[in-house]
């Protein structure tokens, strides 16, 4: 049995960030920063794939996410970057496990669509409370960390520390969840429901179990970016939203928890780097080398790495 | 573009030469963002573009009449690096701190989404770089708090409303039983129809609301509610529909009668006045948000800057064409004003910002005064008109035009308070 | 009374555009098991082809009345050039892989056709609204329609009857059936599925572009165009049961007439009523109205 390096690697990287942070330029860090938290909601999107079950609509969560951080902002005035992160993750989970008993009776494309349908009535709801700022949304107050709000040069760095140590806590803890058997028995569901229901196991019930917690890390997500950006709006809930979260862990691949956030980070550059060279064509460019991503590397990126290791 | 990166590169190693005489002479880079894709690219996003690459060209080459005869921003030529506003918030948000922290922009023209200015002014005041919003209606940004860093040289879309509803009033001498909308579910249609139906009521005491349609964004299929405002046969229909959205509308409107039953008024367009020019009867009230396009006055900017747009272009700018020249240039007079303040050396951001506060400036579009949001948020007059073919060609007839202080208000007052308070100071 | 007459005028008048829209979608579902995101793509593409190719031929002194049979043939020609180039090209590489990750290709085609497009036609908008007026308009009561609504009905219903005639009375259609309900077994039998895959495609395509060719004249044809249709499509396939012909046209007809009721009554729900009743549809039944049944595997 192949002893599994992963929690290691985490350690590793979470040192590395924290690290380099201070050194790289500030743009790089705000980067990587919305690259964690879309890596986060990815995460969650990957644990519902591991059962053969794709959400059109976790876009939902991670605006639930976002929304609830902004709330806190503008009724409570709270700006401390761990409670709003907290905030979105208690109120997507609350909202995930409400969905999740209609959600979890579907299967394959039906759970999608009825998930987008979720997202869209969202959407359209936000869109139309002219009080939370409608489609132009509102900004959130500027983020502070226990009280303290740092240098301006530091705010970047801290939102990113943050974020890193949440993402590590959140792929250290999913990868443990992966190994219990509530979590083993993700491959079991996608392959012959039945043949799970007649070992004695409820499919519906770990599969309300696995959307509450990707309902959870979506809406962490969300407001983590909302703290990153500063500004919501109820785009976030938008079916293309989802769309690029789906992409994303496409292209990541569901071989490792470290995964999406490698997916997410080159997503962010790849579309940078397509603005930057091609302003007028952007969008072609995306789709060019997300289309070639999936054609040579059906995996996912991450199957970069466990052929290697296979070789 | 690649013209413009070969300068850049051309610029960047002339800059590597020591020497104090090369730093003071270094072009200026400015970042423009306009949308280069999606619907809102053919009526706004490209004509912005093209407005912004042809005045930087003829500011380069010292091509501009008076006051902006110099060439650049004072002697400074100008380099441009181009943004699409695609993508959402996040992407803006995160395409704009590439540009100020990775690309070292000296200052940012841009931005035409409402959405895209409320996510991007709190950056502006973050990162320390003066930044011009040139469209964006939405008058939230200066109302919710001030901005050291953040302009805007156009007025708001209050003023697009309260002109309408005034025009209106103005045109039907006052006997307007009841009014109708057809706006486009989201902030900007919303902000519109409220506004002037606040206007309206202000203005034309008992007036009735018949209906108030709002279709989702680039539903592009309105017969439903064409038929439901019909119906109802409103003296006035108002709209700020935009875009491929306004067209639609105007085609599918027009063989059913809503341009001759009711008083329509279209807010924004002059963008499509020309090209469905079959569609449209005489005596539809037109916008152009603001003294723009048929409604700019004659004078030697405006004369110049339609001739050498339609040279290039092969058709006459239109309003956000006017909006984006009208924010370089404001940014140049600022920018040439701080710089004689400054015994003529090149001026810190710092000083620009100083002389841009409060400022007036002429635009081919007439005089443009910072006059709000302490004196970042630009007021202008506005104007209306109505549809009229003369020998076949579409023009407008009966403008009026309203003064600033007429359709704005006033320094430090919400838009929604001074029309609940009936325009008072 | 007349507002009740006009609800359901409308009604039909936008089930008739959703049923076109939606149609080709759902037979590429059933055949295929491909959820299409470049649908609106191809619908996006048969609008630009038409309005592009009617206007000019206007232009140049054609027969106004000619211009209902150049739309058709502009969808035509375009899909007959795209839809085989990426069914072939692309697609056909990747029937094996999961269903999802056939999605995103289509959406990563889709993002490339928003581009493409844009390079071919630019951002201008097309008009061609000759074929809109010229057979003039009918009145019911207060309210004037033009007739060439009634065309879009027409339109639909052929499309509707045309395709339903094929898949039981052609040879080629009862393989699609074969196909549709299974796969393997059809292969088997020795049906030659990459082929019937090649056709299938094409056609649904082919609806989507005559969806967009139809509707140019009455819009402005500008880039976007694609994106709200692949959402709406969804919807009304989805309510009526993905692969279901009937269930399309249910579908169709029951979001045309909420729409049109809510917009006239109440307006202010108009943003999201549709994905309330696609959402309230699945939520008692779960795979839509018509849905094809499957065996499950034990």
């Amino acid at each position: 049995m192949k002893r599994d390096r992963t929690p290691q690697t985490l350690v590793l990287i979470l040192a590395a960030i924290l690290a380099v942070g201070p050194f790289a330029p500030q743009w790089t860090v705000f980067l990587l920063t919305v690259a964690l938290a879309k890596g986060l909601v990815v995460l969650g999107l990957m644990i519902l794939l591991r059962c053969g079950l794709v959400s059109f609509g976790q876009a939902l969560y991670y605006c639930i996410g976002a929304y609830a951080a902004g709330m806190l902002g503008r009724l409570f005035q709270v700006s401390g970057v761990f409670t709003l992160m907290l905030a979105g993750m208690v109120a997507a989970g609350v909202a995930g496990f409400v969905f999740g008993f209609l959600l979890a009776r579907y299967r394959s494309i039906f759970f999608g669509l009825l998930s987008l349908a979720i997202s869209m009535i969202l959407y359209g709801l936000l869109v139309k409370t002219e009080a939370l700022g409608s489609s132009d949304g509102f900004n959130l107050l500027p983020s502070t960390l226990a009280g303290i709000r740092p240098a301006d040069a530091w705010v970047r760095y801290m939102v990113l520390a943050v974020a890193a140590a949440v993402a590590f806590v959140a792929a250290l803890l999913v990868h443990r969840y992966l190994k219990t058997p509530l979590g083993r028995l993700a491959p079991a569901i996608k392959d012959n429901e039945i043949r799970v229901e007649y070992m004695g196991a409820s499919a519906r019930h770990a599969i309300h179990v696995k959307y509450v917690i990707a309902a959870a890390l979506a809406g962490l997500g969300g407001a983590l970016a909302a703290t990153t950006v500063g500004h919501i709006d109820p785009e976030m809930a938008y079916w293309t939203t989802s769309g690029e979260f789906i992409f994303i862990t496409i292209l990541a691949g569901t071989g490792n928890v470290i995964a999406p956030f490698l997916g997410a980070l080159i997503f962010g550059i790849i579309q940078t780097v397509a603005f930057d060279i091609s302003p007028n064509t952007w969008q072609m460019v995306l789709g060019s080398s997300l289309l070639v991503v999936i054609l040579f590397l059906p995996n996912g990126l991450w199957s970069l790495f466990t052929r290697r290791k296979a070789s | 573009m690649n013209a413009i990166k070969k300068a850049v590169a051309a610029a960047a190693v002339a800059a590597l030469i020591p020497g104090v005489a090369a730093a003071q002479d270094a072009p200026l880079k400015i970042g423009v963002v306009s949308f280069l894709s999606g619907p809102a690219a053919g009526p706004f996003g490209v004509p912005a573009r093209n407005a912004a690459e042809i005045t930087f060209e003829m500011l380069n080459n010292g091509k501009v009449p008076a006051p902006y005869a110099t060439k650049g921003f004072g002697g400074h030529k100008l380099d441009m690096n181009l943004v699409d506003e695609s993508g959402g918030t996040t992407t803006q948000v995160t395409e704009y701190r590439n540009m100020v922290q990775r690309d070292n922009v000296d200052m940012v023209i841009g931005y035409i989404s409402s959405g895209s200015c409320l996510g991007i002014a709190p950056v502006a005041e973050e990162l320390k770089k003066l930044t011009v919003f040139f469209d964006c209606g939405t008058p939230r940004i200066f109302e919710e708090r001030s901005y050291k860093y953040v302009f805007r040289t156009a007025a708001t879309a209050t003023m697009d409303s309260v002109g309408a509803a005034l025009y209106v009033r103005d045109l039907r001498k006052g006997k307007i039983k009841s009014i109708a909308g057809i706006n486009q579910n989201y902030a900007w249609g919303q902000d519109s129809w409220s506004d002037f139906e606040a206007s309206m009521k202000q203005l034309v005491p008992g007036v009735k609301v018949a209906t108030s349609q709002m279709p989702k964004i680039f539903a592009g299929q309105y017969n439903a509610e064409i038929s439901t405002v019909l119906a109802d046969k409103p003296t006035v229909v108002h709209s700020s529909l935009w875009g491929g959205d306004l067209e639609a509308l105007i085609l599918q409107a027009s063989p059913r009668g809503l341009f001759r039953r009711s008083t329509v008024i279209l807010t924004t367009g002059e963008t499509a006045m020309y090209k469905l020019a079959g569609s449209l009867p005489d005596g539809v009230v037109i916008g152009a948000r603001g003294p723009y396009g048929p409604y700019a006055p004659h004078n030697a900017l405006n004369t110049w800057f339609s001739k050498v747009f339609k040279d290039r272009y092969g058709v006459p700018p239109n309003y956000a064409a006017y909006q984006m020249a009208q924010a370089i240039l404001g940014t140049k007079a600022a920018w040439e004003k701080a710089q004689a303040a400054n015994g003529g050396k090149r001026p810190s951001q710092d000083q620009v910002i100083a002389a841009f506060e409060h400022l007036t400036f002429k635009s081919p579009a007439g005089t443009v005064q910072m006059a709000n949001g302490g004196g970042h948020q630009a007021i202008t007059g506005t104007a209306y008109g109505v549809t009229k073919k003369v020998h076949g060609k579409m023009t407008v007839a009966h403008i009026k035009r309203y003064p600033a202080a007429m359709v704005n208000p006033p320094d430090g007052m919400k838009a929604k308070d001074w029309i609940a308070n009936g325009f008072k100071k | 009374m007349e507002q009740f007459i006009a609800v359901l005028i409308d009604g039909i008048i936008y089930s008739a555009w959703l049923f076109v829209a939606a149609i080709g979608l759902t037979l590429i579902y059933g055949v295929m098991k491909i959820v299409n995101v470049a649908h609106g793509s191809f619908y996006a593409l048969g609008a630009y082809a038409a309005a592009s190719i009617t206007g000019a031929l206007l232009a140049h002194g054609m027969p106004p009345y000619l211009s209902y049979a150049v739309l058709l043939g502009s969808a035509l020609l375009v899909t007959v050039i795209v839809a085989p180039l990426i069914e072939r090209g692309i697609l056909r590489f990747m029937y094996a892989k999961d269903e999802v990750v056939i999605l995103l290709i289509t959406y990563a085609l889709f993002l490339i056709f928003e581009d493409v497009i844009k390079l071919i036609w630019g951002v201008n908008p097309y008009f061609v609204a000759e074929p809109y007026g010229l057979l003039g308009s009918f009145d019911i009561g207060d309210l004037t329609y033009p007739y060439y609504n009634l065309i879009l009905v027409g339109v639909a219903i052929v499309c509707g009857a045309g395709l339903y005639w094929m898949l039981k009375h052609t040879r080629t259609g009862k393989l699609l059936v074969a196909v549709i309900h299974d796969t393997e077994v059809s292969r088997a039998m020795g049906i030659n599925v990459d082929r019937l895959y090649l056709i299938t495609f094409t056609f649904g395509s082919l609806l989507a572009a005559i969806g967009g060719a139809y509707t140019a004249p009455t819009i402005s044809v500008v880039p976007g165009l694609g994106v709200e249709v692949i959402v709406l499509s969804f919807a009304v396939v989805v309510i009526g049961g993905l692969g279901s012909l009937p269930g399309a046209a249910l579908g169709a007809v029951i979001v045309g007439l909420v729409r049109s009721a809510t917009v006239h009554y109440l307006p202010e729900a108009e943003l999201f009523v549709i994905y309330l009743v696609m959402a309230m549809v699945l939520a008692f039944r779960p795979r839509g109205l018509f849905s094809i049944a499957e065996a499950r595997k034990i």
